[in-house]
């Protein structure tokens, strides 16, 4: 049997993963959008889940919402992404450097 | 029903989505370059919009299911939002032509993420929160990296997104949790289950301190503000104009309410996470700036110290810490839209001012510039006869009434060692040669002018007639 420790120790996990996805990544930006698309789905599955233990709807309206703006964040997250790489001919992580002090 | 559909057109949040799309569609149709009519259509909508929110059509109709509130503060943000976006796009209009990224999406961009603001102000709902929330960024997102062929505006955007979405994902774990614990998303919900319990559970105490922290990188409040000054400073000046003047107000708005609303009995655990936050956001921004040669990055910790005197008053968190947190961001509004203002209209051997050292010998070429950006700069740093005192003066009056003496005095203490780069710059201006030959242009426009004289007047008098914003915020309630 599944309870709903379960789900959430998998949401905490998958959210965990995609927080040091982004502060020990060191190659590649893409690596970066990856791992927030990874916290926003640990959300999701913390969202449905308690959604369905709790009987009640609005955890699950909350998730489709969710996931619509993940879409629109990931879209805007490459379109900025691309005008860096014109730029730079690059998109590696420790370029982003030109800004400081 | 004819009658209600009427009716809201003056909703200000529909009036200005309706107004928005309109301005993205006029750009998208027209075939020449459509920036000075979209930009102008713009500011009269938003100015339009302040009149819809002053005269308040929504209070009997648009509560949308306890989705909306609308309370004589959230009003006065709004107002304050506005106002501060319409001026902002006035005073960079100019800077938009002559840097040449007169795009019509700017203003309709910038819109949208008013839209955002003013949702975020009134929100009463985690869904509607964390939808308006990402309306604001996602726009602020694109238009921070808007002048495509410049290395800084691209990096700018870059890492605004990168940690503006962790933030949004850190926020949204932290709705999440919440939502898991009590059962609701309303505010109201919220606080009426937890109204029954006497202590947090741990699930709902990583909610809070988990949305705690994606609000504090809204702020931008110590030790979640890195991505301020790089921002501030990759961003053209006329979007940092932007950044710097409207969306502290809807986030500062939007911390207060979700304090204070939801989570008003359990006092202690939050008001320990915003002591520290403030005290830090204090003295990093007064001691990070020192060292700083470029005044837009100067300006981003200045406000990053601006955002830790707010927080005094949410820790205060009375009656008079609310009204004080009003006046506080009014005057924060009013003084960068005049410091703004005179960068966005200085420039020198054909180049917008941007370091520190630039501005040496200012006075002698231009005395009434150098005289106002003096001004602005004593009020910043909060000495007396200016509006700026008078910002921290309630503050610290709010926090000594709650009992807070050690929050007050360590105020006064990053005071004074924010003083010390306020004044680093008018030494320039007045004491400093001119390093090189070339001379100072100031070219601004009469609408600008117009603002500019009128924020001096209020900075410079202010002490005259300070009931006029005291009266105003005296009746402000959540």
């Amino acid at each position: 049997m599944i309870y709903l420790e379960h789900y959430l120790f998998l949401a905490a996990v998958i959210f965990t993963i995609g927080v040091l996805g982004i502060f020990l990544n060191k190659k590649n930006v893409i690596i970066i959008l990856m791992s927030i698309e990874l916290i926003l789905l640990s959300v999701n599955i913390n969202l449905i889940s308690f959604s369905v233990f709790l009987n009640d709807i609005s955890g699950q309206i909350f998730a489709m919402l969710t996931l619509t703006v993940a879409a629109a964040e990931a879209a805007i997250g490459l379109a900025i992404l691309v005008v860096f790489y014109r730029n730079l001919g690059s998109i590696e992580v420790n370029k982003i450097n030109k800004l400081k002090g | 029903m004819q009658n209600n559909l009427v009716h809201m057109l003056f909703v200000p949040e529909i009036a200005l989505s309706i107004l928005s799309v309109t301005c993205l569609m006029y750009g998208l149709f027209t075939k020449t370059n459509a920036f000075n009519k979209s930009i102008n259509f713009a500011t009269f909508s938003l100015l339009i919009i302040t009149v819809l929110v002053f005269f308040d059509f929504s209070t009997n109709f648009a509560f949308f299911d306890n989705f909306f509130s609308n309370t004589p503060f959230t009003k006065f943000f709004k107002i304050l939002t506005t106002l501060g976006a319409a001026s902002s796009l006035i005073i960079s209009k100019n800077y938009f032509i002559d840097t040449k990224i007169n795009r019509f999406e700017i203003p309709t961009l910038l819109l949208f993420s008013t839209l955002g603001m003013m949702i975020m102000i009134s929100s009463k709902n985690l869904m509607i929160m964390y939808l308006a929330i990402e309306l604001q960024s996602l726009s602020l997102y694109v238009v921070a990296s808007i002048k495509r062929n410049s290395i800084e505006s691209a990096e700018s955007g870059v890492k605004y997104f990168i940690l503006g979405a962790l933030s949004s994902g850190i926020l949204l774990y932290g709705f999440s949790l919440i939502y898991g614990f009590t059962g609701h998303t309303s505010f109201d919900g919220i606080a009426q289950s937890l109204s029954q319990i006497d202590s947090l559970p741990i699930g709902l105490i990583f909610g809070l301190v988990f949305v705690l922290v994606g609000l504090a990188f809204k702020v931008s409040a110590v030790p979640f503000h890195m991505w301020t000054p790089d921002v501030y400073e990759g961003a053209p000046t006329s979007i940092t104009a932007f950044f710097a003047i409207v969306p502290k107000l809807a986030a500062i708005a939007l911390i207060f309410r979700f304090c204070l609303e939801p989570f008003n009995n359990f006092y202690f655990e939050w008001t320990q996470v915003i002591f520290f936050l403030s005290v830090a956001s204090m003295f990093l921004g007064a001691i990070a700036a020192i060292a700083q040669k470029n005044l837009k990055r100067l300006l981003a910790y200045s406000s990053i110290g601006h955002v830790g005197y707010v927080l005094i008053a949410l820790v205060a968190s009375s009656e008079q810490g609310l009204k004080s947190a009003s006046i506080y961001m009014f005057i924060y509004l009013i003084m960068n839209i005049a410091v703004f203002s005179i960068l966005l209209s200085l420039k020198k051997s054909d180049s917008y001012v941007e370091t520190i050292s630039s501005l040496s010998g200012l006075s002698k070429s231009n005395p009434v510039i150098s005289a106002s950006l003096a001004i602005i700069m004593l009020s910043m740093a909060g000495i007396p006869p200016f509006i700026g005192f008078f910002g921290k003066f309630y503050v610290f009056i709010a926090a000594i009434e709650s009992q807070l003496y050690s929050l007050a005095v360590l105020g006064v203490l990053a005071s004074v060692i924010s003083a010390f780069y306020y004044l680093r710059i008018i030494k320039g201006m007045y004491f400093d040669d001119l390093i090189d030959s070339s001379s100072f242009e100031f070219s601004i426009s009469t609408q600008s002018k117009v603002i500019l004289v009128i924020l001096m007047i209020v900075i410079s008098f202010f002490i005259l007639y300070p009931s006029l914003l005291t009266d105003i915020v005296a009746n402000i309630y959540l």
